[in-house]
């Protein structure tokens, strides 16, 4: 259609432009048109191996690098962007149209970029363009949230550049390839990876901000961010072996919080740290298998969690609420949603014929080829564990458990027709991965489907839903309560603030003991300089310029003398 | 107020009953296939009969259960941050 060279995150800018000019069903068009004919461009005509660089004074900017990995990606996010403006084409808000096509724009110019500052651009764009998914919420929470979420993310494009250009000192070259940590600019780059990934600790932004943004919004937002750090991680650091414990542990934590959660968007932001660590541990281990499972998750992950986060924002849109303690029994008068949000249940469950199985089977099975048998325990529990939250979890408390009295209807025909494509490919890449696996950067040879492994699995879930319904039946089970759970945001949500509020009181405190004497003094300095310098001040009198001119002979005068001594 | 009079399908009792019935059944048969299917493992202690089920059954309940004690020590008010202190 056009030149393969040109980067693709252009037609996502320029349609973003249009947008701002256009108004009812031809803004649909133009914004359906873009991921539907940027997709087909780079499935038809982009092949792996191309590299074009722009100039930028000094700099040769790669703007497209293209390998079965960047392709992979590129393919993705064509259609996550697709899948997401459909479902929020019924919004009539224009900063939401245009944040979103801006934002799935620089994600595509982040996985195409070939060099670090042009990684670097595309990442502090990518946090400028989707904080106004957050703020489009109008809420004084989505403020908040939206501004502590910017912060984060500009530190981490902050640590990006300062790494890019110790790593330019380091080596003479900005290339992105593999980094790996050495030196201080690998260390700094990978922490810049890491709070976009969403590592232990560096995670809150993602479990505050995502929860409060719109119902449309946060499907945005679901794909495309961590799934760029991912891919960041893929690139530069396959291989590091201590992202073997920060996956296990990111598997591992959130699904505690996920259980007490009692927002089911902000469950699902806890289970999606939950999937990134499953990534990030494959990438870790490095083998061919374990980078492939790795990538392939990411891919299955953006498209089941849309779809979770999809059927959500189609009840928060409906019902206007979303905390678990208020919802349920939906499924009488939504049906269809219940029926899809199910599927993407039993997708990031990992069930047999669902899209999660044949790409966590990949890093589990690699896991074992390298004998990593605790962080195996560890991932296993959190399969487990996901299972548990997010499969039954979600479904169960928006539409089932107790009735809530709520009888919403089905959400717009657009947002049911985007989380059916969704599901039709959940199931279509678990029933036929051969599909996604041809599309996979290193050749391997797996087969997911063997009894071992799918009986193994269906055990795994169903004694999972055994103790599920055990514990509601004993009546074990946490019920949802109105709450905050306290994470590592407490430090700058709670103490920095706190410990801020005293040292302005304390300064406040000084200024008003010792304001008296500082007052007297300040008084007397002020006289005094009213006296030289004020209307009347001797410093301040107009002086005729005869005696200006018999001051300069005086001073001359004396000059001369002084020479000729 | 219309007083909703239809009946969906879990508010009968006997449809829970059943389902859950189902449900056990599978879990039954999940575990004796166990003992029936040939399967080649790699960890040792995917030897051990019905390792994943009991794994799975576990690992939930403990999941659960540090979860309730977590809320004892981490759960504040659901306006805990907005209030000013």
């Amino acid at each position: 259609m056009w030149s393969a060279e040109l980067p693709p995150f252009l037609l996502f800018y320029l349609g973003a432009f249009l947008v701002l000019f256009l108004r009812g069903w031809l803004r649909a068009l133009v914004m359906l048109a873009i991921p539907v004919l940027g997709g087909l461009h780079l499935w038809f005509d982009v092949a792996p191996g191309i590299v074009h660089s722009v100039g930028l004074l000094e700099f040769d900017l790669v703007v497209m690098r293209t390998d079965r990995l960047s392709l992979l990606f590129g393919y993705l996010f064509h259609i996550a962007a697709l899948l997401a403006i459909v479902f929020s084409l019924h919004v009539r808000d224009t900063t939401q149209h245009v944040a979103g096509l801006v934002y799935a724009g620089s994600a595509l110019g982040a996985v195409f970029a070939g060099d670090l500052l042009t990684l670097f651009l595309f990442w502090e764009l990518l946090a400028v363009s989707s904080v106004f998914l957050v703020w489009a919420r109008q809420t004084p929470q989505s403020f908040r949230a939206g501004l502590r979420y910017l912060v984060i993310q500009v530190l981490s494009g902050v640590l990006l550049l300062a790494g890019a250009m110790a790593y330019y000192w380091q080596n003479d070259t900005l290339a992105f390839n593999h980094i790996g940590l050495e030196g201080v600019a690998g260390w700094l780059i990978f922490l810049a990876f890491g709070i976009k990934c969403a590592f232990p600790l560096l995670h809150n932004w993602l479990t505050d901000a995502y929860p409060e943004a719109t119902p449309t919004g946060t499907v945005f937002l679901s794909a495309f961010t961590t799934k760029v750090a991912v891919y960041a991680l893929a690139r530069g650091f396959a291989g590091t072996e201590i992202l073997i414990y920060i996956g296990a542990a990111m598997t591992c934590f959130p699904i505690f919080y996920a259980v007490i959660e009692n927002d089911l968007r902000r469950v699902l932001a806890y289970s999606m740290i939950n999937q990134i660590g499953f990534m990030v541990c494959g990438i870790g281990i490095g083998t061919a298998l374990a980078l492939n499972g790795a990538v392939a998750h990411a891919f299955n992950d953006v498209i089941f969690k849309g779809l979770l986060f999809m059927s959500m924002g189609s009840v928060l849109y409906m019902t206007g609420r979303m905390n678990g303690s208020d919802l349920g029994g939906l499924y009488k008068t939504m049906p269809k949603t219940a029926t899809l949000c199910i599927i993407g249940a039993a997708s990031i469950s990992a069930f047999p014929l669902f899209s999660g199985f044949v790409s966590k089977s990949m890093v589990m099975s690699a896991l074992l080829k390298g004998e990593h048998h605790i962080v195996w325990l560890m991932l296993l529990f959190a399969s487990a564990g996901v299972f548990h939250h997010a499969g039954i979890k979600i479904p169960y408390f928006a539409f089932f458990a107790h009735d809530s009295g709520i009888r919403a209807s089905e959400p717009p025909r657009n947002m049911l027709l985007a989380m059916s494509v969704a599901a039709v490919l959940c199931v279509f890449i678990g029933s036929y991965p051969l599909w996604l696996y041809s599309l996979l950067p290193w050749d391997v040879d797996y087969m997911p489907y063997d009894t071992t492994h799918v009986l193994a699995q269906l055990q795994l879930l169903f004694f999972s839903a055994l103790a599920f319904v055990w514990l509601n039946l004993r009546g074990l089970y946490p019920p949802e309560l109105r709450s905050t759970n306290l994470d590592a945001e407490w430090f700058y949500r709670r103490l920095f603030p706190a410990f801020y509020g005293r040292l302005l009181q304390g300064l406040s405190f000084i200024g008003m003991t010792s304001g008296g004497f500082v007052r007297d003094r300040l008084q007397t300095l002020l006289a005094g300089l009213t006296r030289s310098h004020g209307p009347e001040g001797t410093l301040a009198r107009t002086w005729p310029t005869g005696s200006m001119v018999l001051w300069v002979a005086v001073l001359l005068g004396v000059y001369l003398i002084l020479y000729y001594l | 107020m219309q007083i909703e009079k239809k009946q969906h399908i879990f508010d009968k009792p006997e449809n829970v009953r059943l389902l859950l019935r189902i449900f056990y059944s599978i879990c039954g048969i999940l575990f004796i296939l166990d003992f029936v299917l040939h399967r080649h493992v790699e960890h040792p202690w995917e030897h051990l009969w019905g390792f994943y089920a009991i794994f799975g059954f576990i690992a939930c309940v403990v999941l659960v259960l540090i979860a309730k004690e977590m809320r004892k020590v981490l759960m504040r008010k659901e306006d805990y941050y907005d209030v000013e202190r």
